[in-house]
């Protein structure tokens, strides 16, 4: 009979093998009693058990009796992803009194029962990672985790309402922050916004103060107008470099007198203002807005005479004689900072109303977005809180079409989650500034929060209509003589199972949120990864939802995806605590797979040097050999790979291990089938 | 490259100024094209109502007619057409068990489709293939007294934006404009004029056509331009009842191609332009520009 | 005491009971090609908005596809809506989901043919009958002897009402005096015929013929 021998186990090893149902999460498609039957007759298997939940306390207390009854040496456990209970495992196996890296893990979940259907098939998968496992448990020997030291300072990019807060709860527990903001001030969104739901505070009331804690506070540094450009380093020990952008004024010297905004060559503000969603103006030299942090003035370049041509009276010069705070001829800038953790509180963008053309946005002038009505409707806003249409008239009837950009496959598929009750606030707050009709066009009324359905109830009791159907069109085409003249809205209310067609003066577009533009890029710098809908990816989404895959770099608020003031606040906290977990202990206990040379092997052609991302590998003048430092390596591999003498070995990942793993994949199998009596073209043919 | 021109039932019968038109304006323009030997009926919207996959099969015929005879692309320049022709594809390229049923129904004759024969509308050609500027060149009377509404209609950007935008096409403006026309603002250039239904069930598809031409005329046009038999027929065939249901809005409405052949210098008469309902009683400018 | 007379008259029962659904109809109709998002409806109403018909009909589109899917197989077949479908596809277009409601449409219409379900003389059907027995016979269709027939064969009283349109065309040179031939009709009858064979395999079983009415030929 022809066979082929099983890699010779080991001598004395003696394996405890688990496998777990997890509920019916495995066991529904893989018989996990025949997985330990098969296992148990396996050389070196001394224990073989299968058991519903290994991860539970009484699971665990299975291996740790094990090895003590049985004097086991090696433990593999057949259950869900690594990522998940590896370190459970590991701990059992220490605590059971046997190093931790003496255990494997098969993940029998989500590479087996979760893609398979096939009970007979995905069982023998169960039974050939199993035996995989078992072959290569026996070349693992004993690791030491190391210790490297963590800098006590904490990166937060973003200065939103998400970075703001993140910002100011390390820095008040005592750690140093250093907050970059893209803009000239921080506040984000959310002092754009007049009224917050569903409490109808004020939104500036609550946030301006955090603002200015954050600008006056000694543990952090703020830098706005400024972009991080690179990221090095590893959790930790980070080193990023910051680009300051030229805002022609020297930081330092301005106090915010603003006098050199009243002395611009241009009388009357003339440029879209960007902070009023360009409904108002301001001039080349600017504040963002009174209350703006830091309180420095910024110049537009594109708009600035003296930038732009060198040929102005520089009357803003002669208001600042005393401090000497503008500068011409600034450029940009970098610098340098060293932290340890990094929090990503990045943001959204509204979506762009000109994608959807049925809605009118662009092309009838009364069609506003939310974000502008929030500013319409503000007192300091550009028309002091009066809200009119573009001639200055007032509406008498008023559309708020929801969901524009979200629910929608051709645009975004998800639902924006804050659109609804936004929707809901201004509606009350348009009411109450113009005493209008407000009809509320919506496809399901999403109000899941504190007090949110109080509220959408207030709004149904203060009269304003609502209309279950998604707005097909805002057109300007009359069917009857009554709506000449009216953008009228074209929708079916499917709750009375009526089309219609409302006339109103005014349409407001409840825009979604999307990622920002350049999240790709921010993703790649930070090495995080996306989802589908380009909002940045946490680590699980219920129990690590502002971790990311990389050890370090905690997300806040909705670059993660959509949320809503509360549930951003709730995660810059959680993200800031993930922080201080890191910092407070002191130190970070690396994984021990990193590589080694064995330097009887090495002929010394440095080809590994330049390799190295990490810049771990120096070389030894005087032995002539390559040397890996092991604080610095990541366990990446790439020198194993390259080391043209195979001199280079990594931790966790021998050739022994990973060959005899391969073979135990598939040769047995191969064998199983000979025995049933088949030839080696049968076997072969699959 | 010879396009396999590919009329349409409509054209030669109720729609006949269309043809008469297009030929000219493509002659003028040295467009080459023969008509598709033997071409049959597409399949469209009434045939579909009553079995899809023949209508498959019946558009199937035409792109084997035209492999037969080593064309590379069909001409169709009735909307309902393109789309049925454009959908027939659509069917084959993504469901096996159509692309099997026509071909075993073609092969029952004997013949076959193993080349994807493009579809293309004479808008698409004249725009994409000749260009604006020898459109221009060509232009002997500019047309500046004509106030368009230029009428898409529904299937020539539905469901499938061939060669051009579905919200808000502008392939026929450009054409227009070139020919010195001044093109308004028609909001409603792609909404259906219920051309398959006047016929059938009057008052609906009648009140379709009756918001088009309110419409193009409040938007301040003189002529409706159309690429579609069907909706010629529809905006032009009933104003007496619609006259009689909600008022008059009597204007004219043209195929582009005879506006195109006006421009050209072309014969009212040779253009078919007397077989209109509505008359056109725009005194286009005679002076000759060279 | 009138109007009291007509309301009770008019008094139907409005409530739907399990037996008055066809299982399986809405499963049906989402295996038939280019029906098969239908499920992703989150019934919004965009179709309905949009839809320039939606104005006449008994049922708005998006009723329709609730009652695809929920089985009312003879609510739907029975509806005037999918008659009044002109297929301007502004409803596949706008739909968020991607749903392709006027290839749903289509197909409701096939199945209404073949079923029977619509009233006598309603001329739609009638036409799209007519049309399909006039390709099978000439490969070509011409809408005047069309519309004639079907006037005839639906409401002949129409015929008066049309005159002056007719007239209109005549003295336009509009009106072709004589109907449209391809000259290989052999071939094409050949073609279709194959169809009626084939698809039975491949297509679920359900036939048509060259006048333009279903039959199930298994």
């Amino acid at each position: 009979m022809e066979s082929v021998k099983m890699n010779s186990n080991k001598e004395g090893a003696r394996i405890g093998f688990y496998v777990c149902h997890c509920g019916h999460n495995i066991a529904s498609v893989v018989d996990c009693k025949a997985v330990a039957e098969y296992v148990s007759k396996l050389p070196g298997v001394v224990v073989s058990r299968d058991y519903k939940y290994m991860c539970s306390d009484p699971g665990q207390e299975l291996i740790m009796n094990d090895i003590k009854e049985q004097k086991l040496n090696r433990i593999v456990v057949a259950s869900c992803s690594p990522l998940l209970h590896e370190h459970t495992f590991r701990n059992a196996t220490e605590k059971g009194g046997l190093n931790p890296y003496l255990c494997q893990m098969v993940n029998i979940r989500e590479h087996d029962s979760w893609v398979h259907s096939d009970r007979a098939a995905a069982t023998l998968k169960a039974k050939e990672m199993a035996r995989a496992a078992i072959q290569r448990v026996t070349h693992h020997h004993k690791l030491e985790t190391k210790k490297v030291p963590i800098r006590p300072s904490v990166l937060v990019v973003g200065g939103g309402i998400a970075g703001i807060h993140a910002a100011l709860t390390l820095a008040n527990a005592g750690k140093q922050v250093y907050l970059v903001e893209r803009e000239p001030t921080i506040g984000g969104h959310m002092a754009k916004f007049d009224k917050t739901f569903p409490t109808l505070d004020c939104a500036a009331c609550i946030l301006t103060p955090k603002m200015s804690e954050v600008g006056s506070h000694p543990n952090i540094k703020l830098m706005t107008y400024s972009e991080v450009v690179k990221v090095d380093g590893y959790v930790g020990n980070y080193t990023i470099t910051v680009k300051h952008k030229p805002r022609y004024i020297i930081e330092e010297a301005c106090v915010g007198c603003t006098e050199c905004i009243n002395a611009c060559i241009y009388t009357t503000a003339k440029f879209p203002d960007e902070f009023n969603e360009g409904l108002g103006k301001r001039k080349p030299i600017y504040m963002p807005f009174p209350q703006a942090t830091p309180q420095i003035v910024v110049i537009d370049p594109q708009t600035c005479i003296q930038i732009k041509t060198g040929k102005c009276k520089k009357t803003c010069l002669e208001a600042c004689l005393d401090r000497k705070a503008i500068d011409f001829n600034q450029k940009e800038r970098f610098s340098e900072i060293q932290v340890g953790a990094i929090v990503i509180a990045t943001g959204f963008k509204t979506f762009d109303a000109h994608r959807i053309p049925q809605y009118g946005y662009g092309k009838y002038p009364n069609v506003f977005t939310a974000l502008e009505i929030e500013r319409m409707v503000n007192a300091s806003g550009p028309t002091g809180g009066h809200v009119v249409m573009r001639d200055g008239s007032e509406p008498k009837s008023i559309g708020i079409v929801h969901c524009v950009g979200s629910r929608d496959k051709k645009t975004n598929h998800y639902c924006s989650r804050v659109c609804c009750m936004y929707s809901l606030k201004l509606a009350h707050l348009l009411k109450e500034h113009s005493g209008a009709e407000i009809y509320n066009f919506y496809i399901d009324m999403r109000t899941p929060g504190k007090s949110y359905e109080e509220f959408y109830d207030k709004l149904l009791n203060e009269g304003v209509n609502f209309i279950r159907g998604r707005v097909g069109e805002v057109t300007d085409w009359a069917f009857i003589p009554e709506e000449e003249g009216k953008l009228i809205i074209r929708v079916e209310d499917t709750l009375a199972g009526y089309v219609r067609r409302i006339p109103v003066d005014m349409v407001v577009l409840s825009t979604g949120l999307e990622h920002q533009p350049d999240a790709d890029a921010v993703r790649r710098m930070f090495n995080m990864s996306c989802g589908s809908e380009g909002f940045f990816l946490e680590r699980h989404p219920k129990l690590a939802p502002v971790n990311t895959f990389t050890d370090g770099i905690l997300l806040a608020g909705c670059c993660q995806g959509p949320k809503d003031i509360p549930d951003t606040v709730a995660q810059a906290g959680a993200a800031a605590a993930e922080a201080l977990v890191l910092i407070d202990k002191g130190y970070i206990e690396q994984e021990p797979n990193t590589a080694f040379v064995r330097e009887e092997d090495c002929s010394g052609c440095k080809s590994c040097i330049p390799l190295c991302p990490y810049s771990a590998i120096s070389f030894d003048e005087q032995k002539k050999k390559a040397n890996i430092n092991e604080a610095l390596c990541k366990g990446c591999g790439t020198c194993v790979a390259s080391c043209p003498s195979g001199s280079i070995v990594q931790n966790l990942f021998e050739d022994e291990e990973i060959f005899s793993e391969i073979e135990g994949l598939l040769l047995d199998n191969i064998n199983e089938k000979f025995a049933q009596g088949k030839t080696t073209q049968e076997v072969l043919a699959k | 490259m010879k396009y396999a021109y590919y009329p349409g039932c409509s054209i030669q019968g109720t729609g006949r100024a269309y043809e008469e038109s297009l030929l000219p304006v493509l002659k003028e323009l040295n467009i080459d094209f023969e008509e598709l030997e033997d071409w049959n009926c597409c399949g469209a919207t009434a045939y579909m109502s009553v079995d899809e996959i023949k209508s498959c099969v019946l558009a199937s015929r035409n792109f084997a007619l035209a492999e037969k005879f080593g064309y590379a692309e069909i001409m169709a320049p009735c909307s309902a057409c393109y789309l049925v022709l454009n959908k027939a594809q659509k069917y084959i390229e993504t469901s096996k068990p159509v692309a099997e049923t026509v071909e075993k129904a073609l092969s029952s004759a004997n013949l076959k489709m193993t080349k994807k024969i493009k579809v293309r509308h004479p808008i698409d050609i004249l725009l994409n293939d000749i260009g604006l500027e020898k459109i221009k060149q060509h232009v002997k009377r500019p047309l500046k007294e004509f106030k368009v509404a230029t009428y898409y209609g529904c299937q020539l950007v539905r469901p499938y934006s061939t060669f051009d935008d579905q919200y808000n096409p502008t392939s026929m403006d450009r054409i227009l404009k070139a020919l010195g026309a001044t093109v308004v603002y028609f909001p409603i250039k792609t909404r259906c004029c219920g051309s398959s239904l006047t016929g059938t069930l009057p008052e609906p598809g009648l009140f379709c056509a009756y918001i088009i031409l309110k419409e193009a005329i409040k938007r301040g046009a003189n002529v409706i331009s159309t690429a579609c038999p069907l909706c010629q027929f529809n905006l032009d065939g009933y104003h007496d009842k619609i006259e009689k249901k909600w008022g008059n809005v009597r204007i004219p409405t043209l195929y582009f191609t005879q506006l195109m052949g006006l421009a050209f210098g072309i014969s009212e008469e040779e253009l078919g332009i007397n077989r209109c309902i509505i008359p056109l009683n725009i005194q286009s400018n005679q002076t000759v520009s060279a | 005491m009138q109007r009291c007379r007509i309301f009770m008259q008019e008094l139907v029962r409005t409530i739907k009971y399990e037996s008055d659904r066809v299982p399986g109809f809405g499963n049906e109709i989402l295996k038939v090609p280019g029906c098969e998002n239908l499920q992703s409806c989150i019934q919004c109403g965009t179709c309905s908005g949009m839809c320039p018909l939606s104005i006449y009909m008994d049922f708005t589109p998006r009723q329709i596809i609730e009652l695809v899917r929920s089985d009312f197989k003879n609510e739907v077949l029975k509806s005037y809506t999918i008659w009044l479908c002109a297929s301007c596809y502004v409803c596949t277009v706008e739909c968020p989901r991607e749903v392709h409601i006027t290839d749903i449409m289509y197909e409701l219409k096939q199945r209404a043919i073949y079923e029977g379900y619509y009233p006598n003389h309603f001329p739609i059907p009638t036409l799209a009958r007519e049309f399909f027995a006039t390709v099978y016979k000439r490969g070509r269709v011409t809408e005047n002897f069309l519309a004639v027939k079907m006037i005839l064969k639906s409401n002949w009283l129409d015929m008066f009402k049309s005159w002056r349109l007719g007239l209109n065309l005549l003295s336009r040179g509009r009106f072709p005096m004589k109907p449209e031939n391809i000259q290989n009709k052999e071939e094409l009858r050949k073609i279709l015929d194959t169809v009626d064979k084939v698809s039975i395999d491949t297509l679920g079983g359900i036939s048509h013929i060259g006048n333009g009415t279903k039959t199930k030929t298994n």
